[in-house]
């Protein structure tokens, strides 16, 4: 039977490929109507190729429930890509580079002078109550004036088409391999459809990543020593430090893997015996990176890290400290410092966003709990959050309680409309929600990956994309204007 | 290389091997059990002793029946060494290192893996389980096959190698050990049974791939010193045991400091040189197996010292 899509219906929402009932936007003419032409049981296959090929290349991630303990997934992956033009994108990058260069003027500012606090614009209060400021930081500069090298922008589409940027991840964001898995994948089962696009291609993130970890390299030398350090096998993006370490012929390492010698150098233990280590991006979050500086129990780090780095022997990427800008709060007055610091206006806006902290807006939240998303400033991975238009009654009462608490630790927006996308579901098309998160490397040059990894929410009518609650992800193709 | 990494592809190399070289010791098993007359019954129990895994196998099991100890050496959680642990453990590794080995080998593995576990039923029937060992040993030589022509052949390749060889080299003598302690050697006995005989020493070459070859080299006919010398002492012959620890010398020899595991190795070698296999009797080689299984142990232990991520002290 043929794909019927008449039936397709994304309600009051954006749908990114199909404007109105049955018809294509003008971006994705082509993949609707070979959509069209195929039937149901085509469909199916191609979806279960796949699967298939995702398990057999061990796309998997980790996690963690009650019933199982710790298990490895495949990665759910939805083999219709999202469509982007090239001129909307151009946009979108541009306004990523503004944001990232901005942020990271913010956060070697409040490791020195704290000009924007003196100058009234940021204010000390939010600083003060940062979870994620780590006075172990203060006085340090790292190469260029960079602490975020890698930043992992989530970006929305509103109802009217708008996108913005709905959180900045300067930890450790991860989310970039399945973006290079996912057109793996794509090219794989949907072949016919990538000469009709030639949408831009996407595997050169991995040399841009290494080019950058090697720009920050301590030691002049022709090739430096880069390693990745992660948690192990037992973290949920284990499957993304090993690909990465792998796509760029670096080693992946565990700190035990690492020591810091008397002369405050980095070492890695091999087999022919110590070998100096340059470049260290760290998928481990600050307070586990040494035992010395921060969590004294932590076995994931290395002791005297920090020592080695603020003696400027080895560098670090994302540099310690960087997740300040990292919180809801602060994400609030990204406008404000785009503005502080560029004089320029900013080039995606923001989500209008409540901060708790100031009384009016923190009573605006209070009356409106039922219709309001809130969120704490230090979370991610969708948990601890309130859906207003989906939660009861005790839930709300709970987080009215939670935001008079402490309300520095709260911010809320408005329930957005978030765009849906065509998405395999059984045999047929159905919309279902989407995000994007594109990549930016800091480093000499800002450079952004081209699209990012596309999350969906598998379930009908969920707003919540993460992996660890049910949602999948897709293949995100930037295509010339001109070939559609 | 680090070496945290050197050891964990030294284990894939082992795991892989011993998942194989099980394997093998299954299906030589059913067909011997076709080939010996009515009324004798070889029984599967020495397949329980070659592995080593007496003791776990009594915590399971009462009885060491076809069933019992088919189950037990294919799919069995608790049995460390099963062909599904075997592979459970070389992915693990694997997993650890997939910075190093080729993508296309850890997609085989994963292949491997998953039919392993997904036909694990079928390999537990009679009927099912010489395509199940089939599959299994094809497989792990498609990937063996593969890691050899797309591996980078840097120090991961040598560890890999020693890993590979000194198990194979460990299966081998404890294929000859158990398969031969079952072999009536008494010699009245051994007039009656000299057909039966043959035969046993027949599985003996058949579970390591070399009867042919035997009977090519050495000669037709099938007998205990010439199958001796042959698997102890060849050095051509890849599950040879001096095949196999020549190998390892010459990967070692290309690894840094390398002087005290290549001295426990060559003790091991002329151990094994010095030993005549003429009127070898049966309680004497045993003991003498022993004794080499000790040495492999020392040596295993030397590398792990010289070149393991030891735990912090």
């Amino acid at each position: 039977m043929a794909l019927d899509l008449t039936q397709y219906d994304p309600g009051r929402f954006y749908d990114e490929s199909i404007s109105s009932k049955n018809r294509a936007r003008s971006s994705c003419k082509e993949l609707i109507k070979r959509l069209r032409k195929m039937d149901e049981d085509d469909l199916a296959a191609r979806q279960t190729a796949a699967d298939l090929a995702i398990k057999e290349m061990g796309i998997s991630f980790r996690i963690y429930t009650k019933k199982e303990g710790t298990i490895d997934r495949n990665w759910p992956f939805d083999i219709v890509p999202r469509i982007i033009l090239k001129s909307e994108w151009d946009t979108i990058e541009a306004g990523l580079i503004q944001r990232v260069k901005a942020l990271n003027l913010f956060i070697d500012d409040l490791y020195h002078e704290q000009k924007i606090i003196k100058d009234g614009v940021f204010p000390a209060e939010v600083l003060a109550d940062s979870k994620n400021f780590r006075p172990q930081c203060v006085g340090v500069s790292p190469p260029g004036g960079i602490w975020a090298h890698i930043c992992g922008s989530d970006l929305v589409r509103d109802v009217d088409g708008t996108v913005y940027v709905l959180e900045d991840n300067l930890r450790v964001p991860s989310g970039v391999s399945y973006m290079l898995e996912n057109r793996e994948v794509t090219k794989r089962v949907f072949p016919e459809l990538f000469e009709a696009y030639a949408p831009l291609p996407v595997d050169d993130y991995p040399t841009q990543l290494n080019d950058m970890l090697c720009s920050i390299s301590p030691r002049r030398v022709k090739r430096p020593e880069v390693v990745v350090l992660t948690p192990g096998i037992y973290n949920s993006a284990y499957f993304e430090h090993a690909y990465l370490a792998h796509q760029m012929g670096a080693e992946l390492v565990e700190g035990r893997d690492l020591f810091v010698d008397k002369d405050e150098c980095v070492y890695m233990r091999t087999v022919a015996g110590p070998q100096r280590v340059d470049v260290i991006y760290r998928r481990i979050d600050d307070e586990f990176i040494d035992p010395e500086a921060f969590l004294e129990d932590s076995t994931l780090g290395v002791p005297g890290l920090m020592r080695a780095w603020k003696a400027g022997n080895v560098g670090l990427a994302n540099a310690p400290g960087a997740g300040v800008a990292d919180d809801k709060v602060v994400y609030a007055f990204v406008p404000e410092i785009i503005r502080y610091y560029l004089d320029e206006e900013p080039g995606i806006p923001n989500v209008p966003t409540f901060r708790c902290m100031y009384k009016d807006e923190r009573d605006y939240v209070l009356a409106n709990l039922d219709t309001l998303v809130v969120k704490p400033a230090n979370e991610s991975g969708g948990y601890g959050m309130l859906i207003g238009p989906n939660s009861t009654e005790a839930e709300r009462t709970t987080f009215a309680r939670l935001i008079k608490r402490s309300p520095r630790n709260y911010i809320a927006q408005p329930t957005l409309g978030i765009s849906t996308v065509p998405t395999i579901i059984g045999n047929h098309l159905e919309p279902r929600h989407v995000d994007l998160r594109p990549f930016i490397l800091s480093g000499k040059h800002t450079t952004v990956t081209t699209g990012g990894l596309t999350r969906v929410a598998l379930r009908k009518g969920s707003l919540v994309v993460n992996s660890s609650q049910g949602g999948g992800s897709k293949d995100t193709w930037i295509v010339p204007d001109a070939g559609v | 290389m680090l070496s945290r990494v050197a050891e964990a592809i030294y284990w894939f190399g082992r795991y892989l091997e011993r998942a194989e070289n099980t394997a093998r010791l299954i299906r030589v098993n059913s067909h011997l059990m076709l080939d010996t007359p009515k009324g004798i019954s070889l029984g599967w129990e020495p397949l329980i002793s070659i592995t080593g895994l007496g003791k776990n196998f009594d915590d399971f099991y009462t009885e060491a029946t076809e069933r019992n100890v088919v189950k037990f050496l294919i799919g069995d959680l608790n049995n460390p060494s099963s062909i599904l642990n075997s592979l459970a453990m070389a992915r693990e590794n694997c997993r650890t290192v997939r910075d190093i080995i080729p993508r296309t080998a850890w997609q085989n593995l994963n292949k491997l893996y998953l039919f392993a576990k997904e036909s694990v039923s079928s390999g537990l029937t009679k009927k099912g389980r010489d395509e199940y060992l089939d599959g299994i040993i094809a497989s792990s030589q498609q990937l063996n096959g593969l890691l050899y022509s797309v591996m980078y052949q840097d120090e991961a390749w040598l560890f890999l190698r020693i890993g590979r060889n000194i198990e194979r080299a460990e299966m081998t003598t404890r294929i000859l050990d158990v398969r031969s302690s079952d072999l009536l050697t008494d010699e009245e006995e051994l007039f009656e049974s000299r057909s039966l005989e043959g035969v046993q020493w027949i599985s003996v070459l058949k579970s390591l791939s070399a009867y042919s070859i035997y009977r090519r080299t050495v000669q037709v006919r099938v007998s205990r010193t010439p199958v001796l010398n042959f698997l102890f002492h060849d050095t051509h012959f890849p599950r040879a045991i001096t095949h196999c620890l020549n190998s390892v010398e010459e990967s070692l020899g290309n690894l840094p400091r390398n002087n005290i595991p290549l001295k426990s190795l060559r003790l091991l070698v002329q151990k094994i040189n010095a030993r005549k296999m003429d009127h070898l009797e049966q309680e004497a080689l045993h003991k003498f197996i022993d004794e080499i299984q000790s040495s492999i142990r020392r040596f295993h232990l030397a590398i792990e010292k010289q070149y393991f991520l030891l735990p912090p002290d």
